[in-house]
């Protein structure tokens, strides 16, 4: 009997060392970590379980056969994150570069099948030199049986990917398909085709960091949510994530103690919109006086900077912020920001996450590089994604509130619930001096007359008053006691339901 | 009495006037400019007036304007707190005319103290101690040494057209003498076309120390003891102390009567200052008079009880002063900190913008309350006090058209070492953020030995911070009681994290009791036992911490009893643990378990990557104004260009020092991103 024990210690012992003492010193050495040490610091201490340790691959090809290291280069189970349970991927570069083969794919699927059934949240830790040449298309056939899981649990499971290596080829398509993607600097990069297939076919001269590092990523193509300086951090961070997500789309977003005032007073408010209407004021500062504690999890945070997305909590409960960014093109509306802040607030809605709205936009970006690249569709998405939107919505409009970008930006016609604008307000269809210009053009010659003009324009709309008196919004609030109105606000809307119409799916203008 | 009084000034000093004139039922006056439109003074005054654009000279110091203001209001009376108006003899001329009282001394005697000569000859001729020197034309290096012995050595051989130690030698002796004057002499007329030479005093180790002095206008006067302001950063004062650790009670009482005798010689009658200049043997010698309310005016009203802003008022309303010399005591010792929106890390560069956050710690004691040794209304609980005179409040604007001192934070306490100790944590409980400052720095001051042992001159900056502050490396002691803290406070916020929803029942995590933490290049395992009252930290070497605290986390300030003494940090968050400030120092505290932190030692160490030696639009936009010119140094921080997009205007800074080459786009030009704005070496 005692053997037969010891027999099961000797094979996880030989499981848990992947492909030798040597790959991992060289993958330590590459200032990387090991697939089991990433899950030991991504999960609660002693709280993983480990499935499939012992599986092999089954291929005979050029030699497979003579190699066939237990696990088969991926880590798959699950755990704890602060007690609550997730599942967990992790690839091991030291058995076969990571390389996915079909049994590796049939591991990844398996914890994704139990993910899906019991409600717990995909992590997916990647570092992989792509598919497993010696099997041919049966490693195809594995990444679509990842992806076709990534699209069913789109919505249903929040899923994370976390690059911390190679990721190339086929294999990005399954990160592009979940909900955040974070990179480690320095030490991955993600792209469909790598240099050498690039100067073949382009000749552009590129490195593999320059053409799909953390960098590129997060503030170039978007494609990353953030990057950490090295695994520790990318762990550390991954799970401060998690305590801010529901573990499905049928759970509430979770909620802790804390130890903020709800009521708590920023008197510091009533000077943050400076006299200058043209000058700007950094909208972070806002958010950080809002939310508990100022704890403010920024997604996208260095990608189209004039719109800013993250979570915060309120009363301890998760809330998603949207707000425009005075700081950087005077937190305009274009296509970077729009399909940002889109692509947020459709996840926050899929997941039951309570949306804050922040608004100071004085329009849509104007020039020919918008309207070739189609702002008009990506502009309409943050639209769309606002309008679809079911979940509680309290929109705060702090200054400026221009045309369209009005509209788009959560107003009570495309169903807040509570639209509050600071005193400071100013909704018009345009700035006044643009106003007066079309409205009196005839005058245009008189810089006298255009000046009274404008100056008639704003004391009449220069105002939250004017939308006010129409209701569209519910209550110009002091900014001082901002963060009292939205706790209460939200509190109220707990029990909020409102279904959309029956449909196959919407149509959202991608 | 007054019924009513115009405060000519800004910023702290005309709110610590109006918190005097209020105490005496006197209605209260500011005045503004563009820029304060929002500021404390006004917000705090009965009423306020608006004079004008944002300078000063647009406004607070364009004589007209204020006399407009005064004569709008009312205004019986007008003290003028120190710098813009208060030494304008112009002014006081004007208000005179007017029948309007000037809460300071009489024309004659501004007049007379303004000019740097004609002071001094007052001054010799009152019998008051001035430097020796010599400042008629010296023919020849033997009248040199000739009148260097009269003087006494070491004396200063200086170009009377010299400046920038062009032409100044120092001599202590004859033969250094001879030649000083010749090397002197050659330096001076290649330099300035101008050989004339003269000798004056050398004064070793200067110390800068004041009298303060009292005086009504029926000839009574009296002093209220000195103040030390010897720690200065080009010579703008930092730290003032009173008294000065370096005087004893016969030099103190001849300095005193000295001042006074100088006083009365020019007529004096309000509060004045002298300033003398100390040598190593406590000789001393006249500097000037400052005819105002002198910025570090609180540490004498702590340490004597008077407030000194309610005498001058009652002088200037012609009261005799209702205290005789005999009534003066020093009562134990009161210590100032100036507060600057300069950052020390950038060549204490003015840093202007948003007071994101500013709090101040809370003041036992705000005004001059102690009177004969005895607390007189809200005595301040313990034995020291808090007093903080500030201008400034949270939201509100530092600007750039003004003095960048923000707060003038004193402490007291019956010995120096517990005044010091006291402005420790009193600087440790200042929250300042949004702009730049020098907190860090007067903790760092504030720990350092030459100022702990009182022995200083007006060199100390200059000799102690040659190369500027580049922050404060904790000693260990010091650095385990921030550990055990951080230990303490991370369990606290792990255990919080661990109550989350939707754990799942039975199977919650168990937070540890074994940490590793990390800072200052050290790492410290530790084990952790908690109870309700607070948790004991054990280290490796069997020290054992006892650290008790209600911080809960997002506290920004965490006030913490570590074995018995406090400890106040300043508290941010970090991956993985705790940005702290304490004691000038900046930490990056990481507190992990023994797993986190033995895979946190297999990662590499990254070398931040050289910002580009270029500024780069980020924006497309106009370019609205060039600040700098090829070759010209820039500190980090320094304002480059203003790029203006969207009709806002951008302020481009640099990243770091560095020296321009090359500027490649002008005022007017429109730029689209990532286009080259201008180039480093």
């Amino acid at each position: 009997m005692k053997d037969i024990l010891q027999e099961l210690e000797h094979r996880r012992e030989e499981a848990r060392l992947g492909g030798g003492q040597t790959r991992i010193d060289s993958q330590h050495a590459k200032g990387k970590l090991t697939a089991r040490e990433r899950i030991d610091l991504l999960l609660d201490e002693d709280s993983f379980e480990e499935f499939d340790m012992f599986k092999t691959h089954r291929c005979t090809d050029f030699g497979m056969e003579k190699s066939k290291p237990r696990g088969d280069g991926v880590v798959t189970g699950w755990g704890t994150i602060n007690g609550r349970m997730v599942y967990v991927f992790s690839q091991d570069f030291t058995v076969f570069g990571g390389s996915l083969s079909e049994t590796h794919a049939e591991k990844i699927c398996k914890i994704m099948d139990m993910a899906m059934q019991n409600g717990a949240p995909v992590i997916g830790i990647n570092d992989s030199g792509g598919a497993r040449i010696q099997e041919g298309v049966a490693s195809l056939a594995g990444y679509a049986e990842v992806f076709q899981r990534n699209i069913m649990a789109s919505g249903v499971v929040p899923q994370i990917s976390v690059i911390m290596g190679p990721c190339a080829g086929g294999a990005v398509y399954s990160p592009a398909m979940t909900d955040f993607i974070f990179m480690v600097k320095d030490s991955s990069y993600m792209f469909v085709t790598g240099p050498d297939v690039v100067k073949t076919v382009t000749n552009e001269v590129v490195t593999a960091e320059e053409l799909g590092g953390a960098s590129t990523h997060t503030k170039k193509s978007s494609v990353a949510d953030g990057a950490f300086e090295n695994d520790v951090e990318a762990m550390a961070e991954v799970r401060r994530l998690v305590d801010f997500l529901p573990l499905n789309n049928r759970e509430k977003p979770p909620v802790r103690p804390f130890f903020d005032d709800v009521a708590r007073v920023e008197d510091s408010l009533d000077t943050l919109i400076p006299d200058n209407p043209n000058s700007p004021y950094d909208m972070k500062e806002l958010i950080q006086k809002l939310g508990d504690e100022g704890d403010f999890y920024e997604i996208q945070e260095d990608y189209a900077k004039n719109i800013i997305t993250g979570f915060m909590r309120l009363e301890g409960q998760t809330v998603g912020v949207v707000a425009n960014q005075p700081m950087v093109l005077a937190g305009c509306l274009d296509i970077d920001s729009s399909r940002k802040a889109a692509r947020f607030v459709r996840f926050c809605d899929a997941f039951e996450i309570p949306i804050l709205t922040l608004v100071d936009v004085p329009g849509f970006l104007p020039g020919t590089s918008q309207e070739y690249g189609g702002v008009i569709k990506h502009g309409a998405k943050l639209l769309f994604a606002y309008g679809e939107a079911t979940v509680p919505k309290v929109t705060v409009i702090t200054r400026k509130a221009y045309g369209g970008a009005y509209d788009v930006m959560a107003s009570k016609h495309l169903r807040g619930d509570f639209n509050y604008a600071w005193p400071t307000a100013e909704i018009a269809v345009m700035g006044a001096k643009g106003a007066t210009e079309i409205i009196h053009r005839a005058d245009l010659g008189d810089a006298e007359k255009i000046a009274a003009h404008t100056k008639d324009y704003e004391d009449r709309f220069a105002n939250p008053f004017v939308a006010a008196e129409r209701g569209f919004i519910d209550e110009v609030i002091q900014p001082r006691s901002t963060r009292k109105r939205i706790c209460r606000a939200f509190a109220s809307l707990r029990g909020k339901k409102l279904q959309n119409p029956w449909k196959k799916h919407d149509n959202i203008p991608l | 009495m007054f019924n009513k009084i115009l405060i000519a000034n800004r910023g702290e000093i005309a709110c610590r006037v109006m918190k005097t004139a209020k105490k005496m039922g006197i209605t209260t006056v500011a005045i503004y400019s563009d820029a304060d439109k929002h500021a404390l003074h006004v917000q705090m005054a009965d009423e306020a007036i608006h004079i004008g654009p944002p300078p000063a000279n647009q406004s607070y110091i364009v004589i007209d304007k204020v006399m407009e203001a005064i004569k709008a209001s009312g205004a019986e009376a007008v003290h003028p707190g120190y710098g813009f108006l208060s030494e304008n003899s112009k002014f006081a001329e004007a208000l005179e005319a007017a029948g309007v009282a000037f809460v300071g001394p009489p024309v004659g005697a501004i007049e007379a103290m303004g000019d740097k000569i004609t002071s001094k000859k007052i001054a010799q001729d009152a019998q008051v101690s001035t430097v020796p020197g010599y400042m008629g034309l010296i023919e020849d290096a033997e009248e040199a040494v000739k009148i260097s012995n009269e003087i006494g050595y070491p004396v200063m051989i200086k170009a009377s057209a010299g400046g920038g130690g062009k032409g100044m030698r120092i001599a202590w002796n004859d033969e250094e003498a001879r030649e000083g004057f010749q090397s002197s002499k050659n330096e001076a007329a290649n330099s300035f076309g101008d050989d004339r030479i003269f000798i004056e005093k050398f004064v070793t180790q200067p110390r800068h120390i004041e009298i303060q002095v009292l005086c009504d206008a029926h000839g009574n006067g009296i002093y209220l003891g000195e103040r030390e302001c010897s720690i200065q950063r080009r010579n703008q004062k930092v730290v003032e102390e009173a008294p000065s650790p370096f005087l004893d009670e016969a030099t103190r009482k001849a300095m005193g009567e000295q001042a006074v005798a100088l006083a009365k010689a020019v007529g004096y009658a309000s509060a004045g200052t002298v300033e003398f200049i100390v040598d190593g043997q406590k000789n001393f010698y006249f500097l000037e008079m400052n005819t105002r309310l002198q910025v570090e005016h609180p540490v004498t009203e702590l340490i004597t009880g008077v407030d000194l802003v309610e005498q001058m008022i009652r002088v200037a309303a012609g009261e005799p002063l209702s205290i005789t010399q005999d009534d003066v005591t020093l009562t134990g010792w009161a210590i100032e900190n100036r507060l600057y929106a300069e950052d020390p890390y950038r060549g204490f560069l003015p840093s202007i913008g948003r007071l994101t956050r500013y709090r101040p710690p809370a003041e036992t004691a705000s005004g001059p309350m102690l009177v004969n040794g005895k607390w007189q209304g809200d005595a301040p609980e313990g034995p020291t006090a808090v007093r903080n005179d500030t201008g400034v409040y949270e939201g509100g604007e530092i600007s750039m058209y003004y003095d960048p001192m923000i707060a003038k934070l004193c402490t007291w306490a019956p010995t120096r070492a517990e005044a010091i100790e006291a402005m420790r944590i009193a600087l440790d409980s200042f929250e300042v953020e949004g702009i730049g400052h020098n907190l860090p720095f007067l903790s760092a001051v504030m720990d350092h030995p030459k100022f702990i042992s009182g022995d200083m001159t007006t060199a100390f900056i200059a000799e102690e911070y040659p190369e500027g502050f580049e922050g404060v490396t904790l000693p260990e002691e010091e650095l385990r009681r921030v550990a055990a803290s951080a230990a303490a406070m991370h369990r606290v916020a792990e255990i919080r994290r661990a109550r989350v929803s939707g754990r799942m029942d039975n199977h919650e995590r168990r937070v540890a009791t074994d940490w590793v933490v990390a800072l200052q290049g050290e790492s410290f395992p530790v084990h952790i036992d908690a109870d309700h009252e607070g948790s004991t930290v054990t280290f490796p070497d069997g020290q054992v911490l006892r650290v008790a605290s209600d911080w809960t986390p997002g506290d920004q300030l965490a006030v913490l009893d570590v074995n018995g003494s406090p400890l106040v940090l300043k508290v941010g968050k970090i991956t993985q643990g705790f940005r702290i400030r304490t004691r000038g120092a900046d930490l990056a505290v990481k507190v992990r378990s023994p797993r986190q932190a033995e895979l946190a030692a297999l990662m590499p160490e990254k070398v931040a990557p050289d910002t580009s030696k270029l500024l780069l639009c980020p924006m497309p936009g106009l370019i609205v104004k060039v600040n700098v010119e090829v070759g010209q140094e820039v500190q980090e921080g320094q304002a480059l260009c203003t790029v203006e997009a969207m009709k806002m205007e951008n302020i481009l800074r640099a990243e770091k020092k560095g020296i321009v080459s090359k500027i490649n786009a002008a005022a007017g030009d429109s730029l689209a991103v990532d286009d080259v704005i201008m180039e480093f070496e």
